[in-house]
């Protein structure tokens, strides 16, 4: 134990010490060589970003008009004619895809979250195959779309002659964004708070009643999320729909049709025409089409954030 | 333990309970008879399975996978474990530590048990939210807000709005785990002015970690303790008056004194 007088002493040469001027403009130096550093970084990706978008609309605008958008390809060296059946197919596909990936990647998110986790599922063989589900979603998400692709290609289109298709395309589709809906879905569910189970399961209500009363109306922000983002996945993918949905730029007539979707079109008036302005008329149209989902992704958390928080 | 209720009929009844988590005995041995309209409040040390306890009458805790019981909890003398658990949570509700209004609209908090049983009718359900409302002390304060989020309330009003939820699937028994913990000094009064008109029609089980809470609101006292492997046990059990007056232990003497705990 020291006696007051030295530990007095202590705290003033300590006090001396922190007090020292020259290591408050090292370290204000420091500070703002970091702060400079970090702020070229943040304006580098900034710069960058403006520049493609803005090389695209500069490049794009002169092509786009009423024309343009309401006359469908016509094919040829110069690649004639608008985007008007690209556009229509686009949608089909983000449609169909999604009529069969949305409620199937939500489906098993559902029963990963809420029931494969239940104290009942004791049955090993049950807990394996849900881990390995589990790992397989994990392993789907990372796998390159070409992979999904391949293998649309050799079931779909040749196995089950299907051939370039619609319904070929929105198979392999919801293969690719498959795993994106189940694991934001899965995230949304692990949002919401357990005491909202605990309050719903306490006043005797079911399991199902307790999922679809309280448990989804919570987490649809979430899944509404992984919904958009999958739209623009399927919007944004060439090489899977290249070797599934063909290229045809008529208007599709039913699920059996090939078609062209906007990015595929873009791919093709890129390689196959020398019509790069058109290429680029294209590629501006896809570019606001992703803005405004978005700004829907944004506008819609903000009102179910406002709806459930009830202010 | 031989019964300590002479002019009381009895509503819960838990006989060689004893609840694991795995390899680990949380209850051990808890024999216990709990009045109907009365209120009994459990008190003890932290981590002495108090909740666990309160949540093994409505078999809340089977939501965590690893949980096994053997012994038995009778409810009018029905075998709890044995018997529906969506039906059993009917009978007994819960009111939690946090606040938990779901969020909805204050009418949609207080519908959503009657709703989940079935009820339909506009005008019954408007009847049953009043009524809710009215007992747990809150419809003065939301009659004209009833479309606001429950979210919305102030702390001691979710409170009393789960309070109301609870109440609006005519529960018999009611189990409160700390309810006025998360609440300042005013709301815990309010709440427990709400919890003696309660016991008239209900049965209420609370847990609380304030001694003058247990010692002010409740009729008989549950005194909890854990041996030395961690197991909780019921040490002593009576009238509150005398736990609080002339506990028999030396443990509940030290306790309800602020000595440990």
């Amino acid at each position: 134990m020291n006696n007051s007088l030295t530990k007095q002493q202590r705290m003033a040469a300590a006090r001396e010490k922190i007090n020292h001027k020259p290591n408050i403009r090292n370290r204000r130096l420091v500070q703002s060589l970091a702060f400079t550093f970090l702020w070229i970084m943040g304006f580098t990706t900034i710069a960058v970003l403006i520049w493609i978008v803005g090389y695209v609309f500069v490049k794009g605008f002169p092509s786009i008009n009423m024309e343009f958008l309401t006359t469908r390809p016509a094919g040829g060296f110069d690649g004639e004619g608008g985007i008007s059946t690209t556009i229509v197919t686009t949608v089909y596909l983000v449609i169909f895809t999604l009529a069969i990936a949305a409620p199937l990647g939500i489906g098993a998110a559902i029963y990963f979250v809420e029931y494969a986790n239940e104290g009942q599922t004791r049955n090993k063989i049950i807990r394996w195959l849900v881990k390995t589900a589990r790992t397989g979603v994990e392993i789907l998400a990372g796998v390159p779309s070409i992979i999904f692709g391949l293998f649309g290609f050799a079931i779909f289109v040749s196995y089950l002659k299907l051939g370039f298709s619609l319904l070929s395309a929105g198979l392999s589709g919801a293969c690719l964004v498959l795993p994106v809906i189940i694991r934001t879905t899965e995230e949304a569910l692990l949002a919401v708070p357990e005491s909202y189970r605990e309050g719903s399961l306490g006043l005797g209500a079911t399991k199902w009643q307790t999922v679809t009363g309280v448990v989804l109306p919570a987490a649809i922000p979430g899944i509404v999320t992984g919904i958009v983002l999958s739209v623009g996945r399927i919007i944004s993918e060439t090489a899977i729909f290249w070797v599934t949905l063909g290229g045809s730029y008529r208007l599709p007539q039913n699920l059996l049709s090939s078609g062209r979707t906007l990015a595929l079109h873009v791919y093709m008036l890129a390689t196959e025409t020398r019509a790069f302005d058109k290429a680029m008329g294209t590629s501006a149209i896809l570019i606001i089409i992703i803005i405004i989902l978005n700004l829907a992704i944004n506008l819609s958390s903000k009102y179910f954030q406002k709806r459930l928080s009830g202010k | 333990m031989p019964s300590l209720l002479s002019n009381e009929n009895l509503k819960i009844n838990a006989q060689k309970f004893n609840l694991f988590y795995g390899d680990f005995q949380a209850l051990k041995d808890i024999n216990v008879d709990i009045p109907e309209n009365a209120i009994t409040s459990i008190i003890g040390p932290s981590g002495c399975g108090k909740s666990t306890f309160l949540r093994s009458i409505n078999r809340m805790n089977e939501l965590i996978p690893s949980v096994k019981t053997d012994g038995g909890i009778y409810l009018d003398d029905e075998d709890i474990y044995t018997q529906d658990v969506v039906e059993l949570r009917k009978r007994v509700g819960m009111v939690f530590q946090r606040p938990n209004p779901f969020p909805k609209s204050i009418f949609d908090n207080v519908a959503y048990g009657p709703r989940a049983h079935g009820l339909k009718n506009k005008a019954v359900l408007e009847e049953i939210v009043e009524k809710s409302l009215t007992d747990s002390a809150l419809w003065d304060e939301v009659k004209d807000n009833l479309n606001k989020s429950g979210l919305a309330l102030s702390g001691g009003q979710q409170q009393r709005l789960c309070i109301a939820r609870a109440l609006a699937v005519e529960p018999e028994v009611i189990l409160m785990d700390e309810p006025a913990s998360a609440l300042d000094p005013i709301a815990t009064l309010k709440i427990e002015e709400l919890i003696q008109n309660l016991k008239k029609e209900y049965t209420i089980v609370i847990v609380t970690h304030n001694m003058q809470q247990a010692a002010r609101a409740s009729d008989y006292t549950m005194v909890f303790n854990m041996h030395p492997d961690r197991s909780g046990y019921i040490i002593e059990y009576g009238k509150t008056s005398q736990i609080f007056t002339n506990p028999q232990e030396k443990i509940t003497e030290d306790y309800i004194s602020g000595r440990f705990g």
